[in-house]
């Protein structure tokens, strides 16, 4: 569809495009980190590219990997019709120097994506104006799309009644259990068990 | 004491700090639960910051927990309104990582279902918009409509919001026989509803000044945003994903894209009755093309239960169902983007498997979360009351735009 795109970044940024695949239609460059935004800019700048619009951006993480977390950026022409996907990896096993520039003052959309990637996967943009959590509260601690965040953890901010305090007894559904609710076709991944309860 | 006209504007001495206003997050103007907070000059809106995230549910968490066909009944609830779109273009994201395409049937079943919700979410958004400006009849009439929609999928689902009603590989079930009749006897009715509340409303000098030229966006700017849907078109751009890049059989049926000029809020309110009418035309000729017999599901035993009556006969298809229900259908390793036209805009799935039963990830791209994010920008400079028409044509839902 766009392999046009990917010659093109491959051309003009030559090793800082780590790698490239078409797989299943979607054109994908895999980018260096340090080049995020100048990618993004040459790409939004140039004619011939025209990339428009911000459709989307998602952090997706590997915990054994290193570097860890994948943030996945989507793009699409309006005028030229064609779309692409950068993906830049970052951060190590405790998502220490997972910063990546932020691309807000090239599409004003990226805004609230970039939060909400930040709030999320815990991946932090350099020179976003308001890089605040989004989604969740800002008491909130840890981010919950990191795999190792454990999924039945729960962070009321108003503390659970006891029967103590209720007078009488609760009869409350305990949240879902390590494993439960999960099939058997797991494999080769971490499993909940394997994720430190605190 | 001196008449208050001979004073010099300068002397007077009137609070001149910025207030605070805190509109929401259950406001009853707002369809969804969401918060603006407001710095305001007497009643001009100098900054807000909109705040969303109250309808958290972790949607994208969830996912990675079950099966992907446990995926369905959490798609339906990212927009309530229009579930079967919702519904679809999840299916459709899965078919293109498993390399399936279902039969011609079932394509027809879907457009014509996924129109009938879109129908219902611009009637929601349409009447909802109104009766917050006050105009309750037009409301109670586009519900009306709606209803009948919600009939006629109740009558195919069983359910009239929530339907789960995609499968990976098909449908849950194929159209019922009375399915084209009861859309063909709806479709004019719908139509008639629209049209009666339409002139209700279109004809009314306060309702349009509260909508024509408030709030309006440029093309460019809508686009940087990454505004999809009726609200991109509204400001000119023809982007829909329909006509743009298509999928299932819209490339076959023929259908205009309406668009505005302004990109004001009575633009993104007529481009949605617009839509409904457009709706109707692929409706139509869906149904005409559908055929009445023959498969609606893929014949792919690696996504499909087999038929139950093999099922409770058979050992062969009493191990396939086990596995597929307890581990769930395989989907080969890799990543793909899938985008629909939802009914706010465009509704992309990025799913990333593993090679096993359970999605490694599933992002969703809700067309509302960028809307939403525009909407500061939409306000500055706007007054006070300007907020509620604004707000209403965006159409926010809360299960979407905050996952």
């Amino acid at each position: 569809m766009s392999q046009l795109v990917l010659d093109a970044l491959k051309a003009r940024f030559g090793t800082a495009i780590l790698e490239t695949h078409s797989d299943y239609g979607d054109d994908t460059a895999i980018i260096e980190p340090t080049r995020w935004k100048a990618v993004c800019q040459f790409l939004h700048d140039e004619p011939s590219m025209d990339f428009d619009m911000p459709v989307d951006l998602a952090g997706v993480d590997y915990p054994g990997r290193l570097p860890r977390m994948e943030v996945v950026m989507h793009l699409y022409s309006v005028s030229r019709g064609h779309r692409i996907r950068l993906k830049a990896r970052v951060g190590d096993e405790d998502m220490e120097d997972a910063v990546l520039d932020s691309v807000t003052s090239i599409w004003s959309g990226m805004n609230w994506l970039e939060r909400e990637v930040f709030d999320m996967s815990g991946v932090r943009f350099r020179g976003h104006p308001d890089l605040r959590r989004i989604l969740m509260y800002p008491e909130f601690v840890g981010h919950p799309l990191q795999r190792t965040y454990p999924a039945q953890r729960t962070q009321p901010l108003v503390a659970y009644r006891t029967e103590q305090e209720a007078g009488m007894p609760i009869e409350k559904l305990r949240p879902f259990g390590v494993d439960e609710g999960m099939p058997f076709g797991r494999n080769g991944l971490p499993r909940a068990t394997d994720v430190k309860e605190d | 004491m001196e008449p208050l006209d001979e004073v010099e504007e300068g002397e007077l001495e009137l609070p001149a700090e910025p207030m605070h206003l805190n509109m929401g997050p259950s406001h009853p103007a707002t369809h969804g639960t969401v918060r603006i907070v407001l710095e305001l000059s007497g009643e001009t809106i100098l900054k807000s910051d909109v705040q969303v995230g109250y309808l958290h549910r972790g949607f994208e968490k969830m996912c990675e927990r079950g099966t992907w066909a446990q995926v369905f009944p959490y798609v339906d609830r990212l927009n309530y309104v229009s579930p079967m779109l919702n519904n679809v273009g999840y299916a459709l994201a899965v078919e293109k990582m498993c390399g399936l395409v279902v039969p011609d049937r079932c394509q027809w079943y879907r457009m014509a279902l996924g129109e009938l919700a879109r129908i219902s979410d611009h009637l929601t958004c349409d009447g909802a918009m109104a009766m917050e400006l006050g105009a309750f009849t037009p409301f109670l009439w586009f519900i009306k409509a709606r209803e009948m929609v919600w009939d006629i999928l109740e009558e195919e689902t069983g359910a009239r919001m929530t339907h789960s009603f995609g499968r990976i590989g098909g449908m849950a079930s194929p159209p019922t026989p009375d399915f084209k009749a009861q859309c063909r006897a709806a479709l004019p009715t719908i139509v008639e509803l629209v049209e009666e509340g339409e002139k209700m409303l279109l004809k009314n000098r306060i309702f349009l000044d509260r909508l024509e030229n408030v709030a309006p966006i440029s093309g460019k700017d809508a686009t940087h945003l990454g505004w999809t849907g009726p609200c991109l078109r509204a400001a000119g751009v023809a982007y829909d994903i329909r006509k743009s890049h298509p999928y299932l059989k819209y490339d076959e049926v023929d259908f205009d894209v309406p668009v505005g000029t302004n990109g004001d809020t009575l633009d993104r309110f007529l481009v949605r009755l617009a839509e409904i009418r457009q709706s109707r035309r692929i409706i139509e000729q869906s149904l005409d093309r559908m055929a009445d017999d023959g498969p609606v599901n893929c014949d792919d035993p690696r996504v499909l239960l087999p038929n139950k009556l093999d099922v409770y006969t058979t050992i062969e298809a009493t191990i396939q169902h086990f596995k597929l229900i307890m581990e769930g259908a395989k989907v080969p390793k890799g990543e793909c983007y899938s985008y629909t036209e939802g009914g706010n805009g465009e509704l992309g799935y990025y799913i990333v498997s593993d090679g096993s039963g359970t999605p490694y990830r599933i992002r969703i791209r809700p067309p509302c979360f960028q809307i939403v994010g525009g909407l500061s920008k939409l306000l500055e400079g706007r007054m006070l009351s300007d907020i509620v028409p604004t707000f209403g044509s965006l159409n926010m839902i809360g299960g979407e735009c905050d996952h």
